[in-house]
């Protein structure tokens, strides 16, 4: 298991883009959470303003986690991934762990880095920006665990899908518009805050809810940051099976 | 050692392979031959473990690819030269391959060597020509250092030096005793290459049997007789005694005629002047390779151009005389031609025996019929002989530079 755990790590590393994904998403995280926070001289800047670029950063880390494998059924080497490990489990579970590895680093080290520019930088904030309860940890590092079931979630959709366009389509749509669009429906209400990625967000959240961009925070109810993680987690975990499932069945 | 058994694969209404079971024994070299679409590169991937066969199953030394600890190490492949990342450089794309089954990495640096890549090691696949990108597919087969090795169609699109390089080196490897399988729609190329012939056609056998047989099989020549009394001829062809005498209609040509196999066209003219039969033409019509396959297989091509050769059907009483079997004179007459695709009993070579598909005599035989209406018809003389195809055991030619 480890030594397929490097056969990923050399297949990523040994092209040039997963360098730049790494890199804009902590360029642009950083940046966009600099510039919500730093308005009117950071004045109003909290803990949460820090992390104002989570949501883009971990939309950034899906779609290089999706193209992992969509790339690999583009040109084809997914067939040499499958010659060189029969047991196709083997390879979508390395990826997976591979990649919500990479995630958990990469989206902590951005909430971090911008969490620390936004103290240096913000000037007069309300209150001081420290860590200083369990709920301002949670805001910052809890990206560390978005970004790590994104990544399952987002290799389950590129195997499913296959192909980079689609699968990079499905991911973004479905927080940036799905999610919202279906709150015009109103009898959908009270379901909108479960959806996973307003509860993905709850849990960076400080009050634990409010969704992602805070779109649910006037719906009444939604689970807690707790429950929202575990919403998460299990919509990644079920599509993620459905893929092994699919991958077993279809040709390579 | 490879081993097919009822390998069967269907993509929606569309058999690829049908009950297709063979062997590949090891220290040669198996040619898997058919036209395109006729199944051989699914047949591979199935046997890989790539696809999922509908019934049937293949055995690499009795394992299934997809039970293999370190399928490399056993089985080395290529099967898609394009399967490699454009921005990875060559030796990363083997070092993940190697990492994945325990190689060493120096062994990388080997069958770069090998394919003599060593210089662009470190140059993405992207920029490899077709030939580079065949090399390194070669040494991604060549990594685990494996017993069986197979090849789908590995010289498309090379160069001639480059086919050259490939066929050698495919010798060798079977000359090291390891079993090699290599896919092609070319005859002239296998006949070069391979010392064992599985031919397919539309996911069905057509033949299993050596080159040298397949071949000595293929280009059988034959005799084509017009004459106002025919049937007169065919009764005197009937009360002689000549081992492999065959004949049948010859639908080349407008009229009847008669296509003789077995009995020179100097027999045939003593013979017809003996009883007093009058000959409008007698012409030797020598089968190429590329017709015989185009012949052997026109019933199991997939995407025709144009409407296939008509085949004799099995009751179909033109043919000569010779039923039963067992008659003196003329030889049973032609059975229905495996290809016929009607799922007419292929032999199976029994292990370890050389194989007899094509014995003379035998009932499942029919002769190329039909060979000389690709030729143009007797105004045309003797046919030209269409693309190098080598004179049976005669390997020194080399019909793909002729081609070119």
């Amino acid at each position: 298991m480890l030594s397929l755990l490097s056969v990923e790590r050399i297949k990523l590393f040994s092209t040039k883009s997963p360098y730049w994904c790494l890199a804009v998403i902590l360029v642009a995280t950083c940046g966009l959470s600099l510039a919500v926070s730093l308005v009117d001289d950071g004045r109003d800047a909290t803990v949460f303003t820090s992390q104002a670029g989570g949501a883009m950063g971990l939309m950034t880390f899906m779609v290089m986690a999706a193209l992992t494998v969509t790339t690999e059924y583009r040109f084809g080497t997914i067939r040499n991934s499958f010659l060189a490990v029969p047991q196709r489990a083997l390879v979508l579970v390395s990826k997976t762990v591979l990649m919500a590895f990479i995630g958990a680093v990469i989206g902590g080290l951005a909430a971090l880095a911008s969490f620390f520019l936004a103290k240096t930088l913000a000037k007069e904030p309300p209150t001081p920006l420290e860590l200083n309860s369990a709920a301002d940890y949670r805001v910052v590092l809890g990206y560390s665990a978005l970004y790590a079931i994104g990544a399952v979630l987002a290799i389950g959709v590129g195997a499913l899908v296959r192909q980079s366009a689609g699968a990079i389509t499905a991911l973004l749509l479905w927080p940036l518009l799905v999610e919202t669009l279906l709150m015009l429906i109103s009898s959908l209400q009270k379901v909108i805050p479960y959806l996973p990625f307003n509860a993905a967000f709850n849990f960076v959240s400080p009050g634990g809810s409010g969704g992602m961009f805070g779109r649910t925070a006037f719906l009444p109810g939604g689970p807690s940051a707790n429950q929202g993680l575990v919403i998460f987690l299990v919509t990644a975990v079920v599509i993620w099976l459905v893929a092994l499932v699919t991958v077993y069945r279809r040709d390579a | 050692m490879i081993e097919a058994s009822g390998l069967t694969k269907t993509y929606g209404r569309t058999t690829a392979v049908s009950d297709l079971s063979f062997t590949v024994r090891s220290g040669m070299v198996t040619g898997f031959l058919g036209p395109n679409g006729s199944g051989k590169s699914t047949t591979m991937r199935m046997m890989l473990g790539l696809d999922n066969p509908d019934r049937g199953r293949a055995l690499i030394d009795g394992q299934r690819y997809i039970d293999l600890k370190h399928p490399l190490r056993k089985v080395g492949s290529l099967l898609d030269a394009n399967w490699v990342h454009p921005n990875r450089t060559a030796a990363a794309h083997l070092r993940w391959m190697a990492r994945a089954n325990g190689i060493s990495r120096r062994r990388v640096g080997e069958v770069l060597e090998t394919v003599g890549l060593t210089a662009v090691a470190g140059k993405s696949a992207g920029k490899f020509s077709l030939g580079m990108k065949q090399r390194l597919g070669i040494a991604s087969a060549l990594l685990g250092d494996p017993e069986v090795l197979l090849f789908d169609e590995p010289v498309n699109g090379l160069d001639p030096e480059g086919i050259h390089w490939i066929r050698t080196f495919m010798k060798g490897l079977a000359a090291q005793g390891r079993t090699v399988l290599v896919s092609s729609h070319l005859l002239s190329e296998m006949a070069l290459t391979a010392d064992h012939l599985v031919v397919i056609g539309r996911g069905r056998l057509i033949a299993d049997a050596s080159t040298k047989e397949f071949i000595a099989r293929s280009t059988e020549s034959s005799v084509r007789v017009r004459s106002p009394q025919l049937g007169r001829l065919t009764e005197a062809l009937g009360e002689l005694s000549v081992p492999g005498l065959r004949w049948g209609p010859d639908t080349g040509t407008e009229g009847e005629a008669l296509s003789v196999v077995g009995l020179n066209a100097d027999k045939i003219g003593d013979l017809a002047a003996d009883k007093r039969i009058t000959l409008h033409e007698l012409s030797p019509q020598t089968g190429s390779l590329e017709e015989a396959f185009i012949q052997l297989t026109s019933q199991a091509v997939e995407y025709n151009a144009r409407e296939p050769m008509p085949m004799s059907q099995p009751g179909d009483t033109r043919w000569g005389p010779g039923n039963p079997p067992s008659g003196p004179g003329p030889l049973p007459a032609p059975g229905p031609l495996p290809a016929a695709g009607q799922g007419a009993p292929t032999q199976q070579v029994p292990q370890g025996q050389p194989a007899q598909q094509f014995p003379h005599g035998q009932p499942a035989q029919q002769f190329p019929q039909g060979q000389p209406a690709q030729q143009g018809g007797w105004a045309g003389g003797p046919p030209a002989q269409p693309y190098g195809a080598p004179p049976p055991g005669d390997s020194s030619t080399d019909p793909t530079t002729q081609e070119r």
